[in-house]
């Protein structure tokens, strides 16, 4: 039985959704520890080779089943970079729920750099959800580097949901992806940076076969003195096609600086990019308010569903 | 009661200061059903505008129920039972058509409740309820859409600015038949409508005309009905062209 602080409990609640112990196969990290794991008969967690992760094998052909990996942190001036590293075997189709919370009371900061590397088989679906989340009122920062790096075989397709919407000071986020003939993914990334905070997000994404594709859509709202950098790209090597699309909000005094790249190496690439940056706007505002909301109710239901 | 006392507005352009309406007065009875119609640019969409409070007059009055809302924004008058459906509704990322009809009725309404009002703008209700509000409904959706989150309000005074645009592709028919139902079942509440439409004009109990920023001729449906047939007052632009 895995017990848990309060603090802790929430941030799980908050980054993987769970009120208890999920089932099927999992891992607990708190505090740089494991709190508790448990594998399935086609799912395998073990210990990464020198302690430093883990290594999720899934079999080929499991169907339905889910991964949960939550990290909790709660403990001031802790840092730590965890290797996870997942093997998602052919014809499999699995759900994967990581995130990181943080809670910081103290005045040191506390990091978490999860690197996380997918290699997924011929004709695999992975649905991937990544929260991340952050809490306390000390002066110490709470700072999340994730690095995502992932490999498609022929016919795989990976849909992923990147979500960072509150407490996290600092971050860096890199995720690259290299894929195959036929495969497919989805990128869904949902930002919110407020106070002094500073995100940078960068996606490379390489298509190497012949009907791959990529749709990779990142949307941010940037308020107070936040700054967001988002910086998405796509290389297409073959017959591919590839969708990039920044959709931000700016409020207060917040900047958001926006680097769509494209590269084609091959006459039937096909690819696209979407960037705007604006404020809220003012018809938004005049609708709720015409609805009997106050401008701030406006704003926050234009956001939330932005966001969602 | 709606009342307009010596109500001006005026904007500045590169031309300098023009007048787009100029000392209207005007008296809209409660539970009355009442068009205002005139040709484009006569300023009715800026008298509509006016009431709901997203633009301020420039001098003048406006009383709701004998109290001067005149300085009151978009919200308090909102909250004081005035609803307004936009000429050109508005698109939300993310949000859902439930969400909006929650807001709208200001409270959990449920799906069910919400799915009748929808009925009643002739969409089928669960094919919608859970669509967002962006850019894949068509103009046509988004105008019954707008129209059902003013019903859901169950306001006082309901303000429809040109409800007829851009749903040429719904059955003009549906939207009368919405228009006319409201008119029965509405008993306690007040329609203002603007619009160019004859069967809208003919569903009316008083028509006011709005011509050159003021009011040219108000006065009950049978009175003004037969003046205003074939003149500018009904017949668009281009509909006088052909």
């Amino acid at each position: 039985m895995i017990e848990f602080d309060e603090i802790q409990k929430r941030l799980i609640l908050e980054i993987a959704g769970l009120h208890k112990v999920p089932e099927g196969a999992y891992n607990f990290r708190a505090n740089g520890k494991s709190a508790g794991r448990a594998s399935t008969e086609n799912i395998e967690i073990t210990t990464r080779e020198g302690g430093s992760g883990l290594v999720i094998r899934v079999k080929p052909g499991t169907k339905n089943e889910s991964v949960h990996i939550p990290v909790v942190i709660s403990e001031t001036g802790l840092k730590e970079t965890v290797y996870n590293d997942f093997y998602i075997g052919d014809d499999a189709d699995i759900l994967i729920v990581a995130g990181c919370g943080i809670d910081n009371c103290g005045g040191a900061n506390s990091e978490h750099d999860g690197v996380h590397t997918f290699y997924v088989g011929k004709n695999a679906k992975v649905r991937y959800v990544e929260k991340h989340y952050g809490s306390g009122d000390g002066t110490g920062q709470r700072i999340l580097n994730p690095v995502t790096d992932v490999h498609m075989d022929e016919g795989s397709s990976m849909e992923m949901e990147m979500v960072q919407i509150k407490g996290v000071d600092s971050t860096e986020r890199v995720s690259t992806a290299e894929l195959a003939k036929d495969a497919h993914l989805v990128v869904r990334e949902r930002l919110m940076t407020h106070g002094t905070q500073q995100a940078v997000s960068k996606y490379d994404v390489i298509l190497n076969g012949d009907g791959s594709s990529a749709d990779i859509v990142s949307r941010g709202v940037a308020r107070d003195h936040s700054y967001q950098k988002l910086d998405l790209g796509i290389v297409a090597n073959a017959a591919c096609s590839g969708h990039t699309e920044c959709d931000s909000i700016l409020m207060d005094e917040g900047r958001i600086l926006a680097i769509p790249s494209l590269e084609a190496n091959n006459l039937e690439a096909s690819l696209v990019h979407e960037a705007a940056i604006g404020k809220i706007a003012g018809e938004q505002l005049i609708k709720l308010m015409s609805l009997g909301l106050t401008e701030q109710e406006a704003e926050e239901q234009i956001i939330n569903g932005f966001l969602k | 009661m709606l009342e307009l006392k010596n109500v001006s507005y005026q904007v500045e352009d590169e031309l300098g200061q023009k007048e787009i309406l100029h000392d209207v007065n005007l008296k809209i009875e409660d539970k009355k059903y009442v068009v205002i119609t005139g040709p484009n640019g006569g300023g009715k969409s800026t008298l509509a505008k006016l009431i709901a409070g997203i633009w301020k007059p420039t001098a003048g009055q406006i009383l709701l129920d004998g109290e001067d809302i005149t300085d009151l924004g978009i919200t308090e008058r909102a909250r004081k039972g005035i609803g307004y459906a936009f000429q050109q509704p508005v698109r939300f990322k993310g949000i859902q058509v439930l969400d909006l009809m929650r807001i709208a009725a200001g409270k959990n309404l449920s799906a069910a409740a919400a799915c009748e009002y929808l009925s009643e703008v002739g969409l089928c209700a669960k094919d919608y309820i859970n669509r967002e509000i962006n850019a894949s409904l068509s103009g046509g959706e988004l105008k019954r859409i707008e129209i059902a989150t003013v019903l859901a309000r169950k306001t006082k005074l309901s303000v429809f600015d040109e409800p007829e645009a851009g749903i040429d592709l719904w059955s003009f028919q549906n939207l009368i038949r919405v228009f006319e139902r409201m008119r029965e079942e509405i008993h306690d509440s007040t329609i203002l409508i603007i619009s160019h439409q004859e069967r809208i004009l003919q569903i009316a109990d008083e028509i006011v005309v709005i011509k050159d920023g003021g009011i040219a001729e108000q006065g009950p449906l049978e009175a003004l009905y037969p003046k205003l047939v074939g003149t500018d007052a009904t017949v668009d632009t281009c509909d006088r062209l052909k």
